[in-house]
């Protein structure tokens, strides 16, 4: 019997000690890549004062991870960071609670139609069409608009007139809605229909995107419901807060894609990039930093409509469905 | 981390799992090197090694030619569903799609020579050798049958499957280190999913299938993944609400670590 023939055993890649088995996932990964991206996003979303989730989760997606648990675990990603966030707002009085519970109750709605319609898409296979077409559509909509309002800012500037952002006329038809309600911190008197569809909105569009919903919630607040600046970033983090703390709890009853170790690698990335990315934030004018943020989404969008619009370079994909692994 | 516990060929051929086969034919023996393979946060893949030896009774009819082996090893069986692209209104969209009935997550299958030159298209069939002649039954419409080979469904699958190295075949994958002792590597990837995996040894002699062993392996999750994975998929709220607190924990803490007010 050849004695010295003895069982071996082999590793198939050298350098692991970085890597990081993502137990939800299910794929092991660069811990330091992860915590990169976290920190690269958290640096964006410091300097813009958004969540960064329509950064993180495309990013997420392109690196293999699945679009369910990408999702998922970036509105993990989300309500930590804009939990910090809240609290500071909340110590300098810029959260209005009163808005914030109104926009919550339609939001909650939104939250749950939305985790919904992920799970059904799921099911059908077409969860990643309909992520990307939303990416297309909001991305390139709100980057575009972006853009072009703070290009004709930057133009207004030069010419050296008001650079303010309130179009004249502070009442629109919103304001004619019944059902007023004051709400004091903001000092506005406004009907609770329209904040209700706009909480509603948000919490289904972050639910089925991974996105916190900042983006569009803060321009729609300024634009629509005319709220002061001073309390629109606190009241739009407080109620981002609350919609990804639920989209978290709802993902995982339903879905089981929340990866928890995946989630906290990009925390501590994210929340460290953040401190960072606001100090750079406030040495850039704001219109200005209103024209990177409007380019830098609408790049993501046009980035999801180019891979839409060209042959994909395997027309085949496979997905597990029973149980197991 | 994983145990290191790599059995010696001595134990290996000792305890390692054994079938009976008509009593004139040749007795296979195999095992194989670790019996429990698991999987940490440091997990990378690793190759499981094979040794069998083959018994021979003096009554044992002599053979011809030598002898050849095909190894094939199944992993945990689960649905899954092969879905094709197509252009509709200028996107490309998942269109036809295609589903795969308790089919092997993994399968690897390796011999000491081609699978054609072992044995005949028939027994390749009847003994299901090779990939291309493994069950994989499909739903077509109301049906449940496996289709041929070069299905574009069943090859995409199998290709798709075989990129991630889930599904392998290596000719020349068993090795002779005596005319009847012999030894094979198991190849397992990064990804591989958790579960019982069966191993078939079929012994050849003349295109003729003569002995047969099979042995399992399991490979599990163990530790503070298995925890997460197992959390996850059954407690979803209790998961769902720790994550959570763990968000709040964790913003809290940055917002206390940076704080400049």
């Amino acid at each position: 019997m050849p004695s010295a023939v003895r069982p071996g055993r082999r590793q198939f890649t050298e350098a692991n000690a970085v890597q990081l088995y993502l137990p939800i996932a299910d794929i092991p990964i660069n811990v330091f890549l992860i915590l990169a991206m976290g920190a690269a996003v958290g640096f964006v979303s410091g300097m813009f004062g958004i969540g960064g989730g329509f950064l993180l989760t495309p990013l997420l997606i392109f690196m293999g991870i699945t679009p369910a648990v990408a999702v998922a675990s970036v509105s993990t990603h989300i309500a930590a960071s804009s939990f910090s966030g809240a609290l500071s707002y909340w110590r300098k009085r810029a959260i209005d609670p009163a808005l914030a519970l109104v926009l919550l109750g339609g939001s909650l709605v939104g939250t749950a139609l939305g985790v919904w319609l992920f799970t059904v898409l799921r099911a059908h296979g077409q969860l990643d069409l309909v992520i990307s077409l939303s990416y297309v559509v909001l991305l390139s909509g709100v980057g575009a608009a972006m853009c072009y309002e703070a290009v004709r800012a930057i133009v207004r500037a030069r010419r050296g007139g008001n650079p303010t952002l309130r179009r004249p006329g502070s009442h629109n038809w919103i304001h004619g809605l019944p059902l007023k309600m004051r709400f004091k911190r903001s000092k506005i008197y406004l009907s609770v229909i329209p904040v209700n569809v706009i909480g509603l909105l948000i919490g289904f569009i972050g639910a089925v995107m991974g996105v916190g919903g900042s983006f569009i919630l803060i321009p729609t607040m300024i634009y629509l419901l005319r709220v002061p600046t001073t309390t629109v970033i606190g009241t739009a983090m407080a109620l981002t807060l609350v919609t990804m703390l639920i989209a978290t709890v709802l993902h995982a009853i339903t879905n089981h894609q929340v990866d928890a170790v995946l989630a906290l690698v990009l925390m501590i990335g994210g929340v460290a990039g953040a401190q960072f990315g606001a100090r750079a934030g406030q040495r850039i004018r704001g219109e200005h930093l209103r024209l990177l943020l409007g380019l830098l989404i609408l790049a993501v969008g046009i980035r999801f409509a180019v891979d839409l619009g060209i042959q994909p370079a395997d027309l085949y994909t496979l997905r597990i469905t029973g149980d197991g692994a | 981390m994983r145990s290191r516990l790599p059995l010696t060929l001595l134990t290996g051929l000792a305890f390692g799992g054994l079938t009976a086969v008509p009593a004139t034919a040749e007795r296979l023996i195999a095992s194989v090197s670790n019996h429990r393979v698991t999987v940490t946060s440091s997990y990378s893949g690793e190759e499981l090694v094979l040794f069998g030896a083959i018994e021979r009774d003096p009554d044992t009819p002599s053979r011809r030619g030598s002898y050849d082996i095909v190894v094939t090893v199944t992993g945990p069986r689960t649905d899954m569903v092969t879905r094709r692209k197509a252009r509709k209104f200028g996107i490309w969209v998942n269109a036809e799609s295609r589903q795969f009935l308790n089919v092997p997550t993994y399968l690897a299958i390796s011999s000491n020579r081609a699978i054609d030159a072992i044995a005949s298209p028939d027994v390749r069939r009847f003994q299901q050798l090779g990939i291309d002649n493994i069950l994989l039954t499909q739903r077509v419409g109301t049906d449940y049958a496996d289709v041929v080979a070069s299905d574009p469904f069943r090859s995409a699958f199998v290709r798709l499957r075989s990129e991630r190295g889930l599904y392998r075949e290596t000719p020349s994958g068993v090795t002779f280190l005596t005319p009847t002792l012999f030894r094979t590597g198991i190849a397992l990837p990064a990804e591989v999913p958790t579960g019982t995996y069966d191993v078939d040894i079929k012994l050849f002699a003349d295109g003729a299938v003569v002995g047969r062993a099979e042995t399992a392996f399991e490979i599990v999750k163990i530790g503070f993944e298995q925890f997460v994975a197992t959390a996850a998929h059954q407690h979803g709220l209790a998961y769902g609400l720790a994550t959570a607190m763990m968000a709040l924990m964790t913003g809290w803490l940055a917002s206390v670590v940076f704080r400049r007010d």
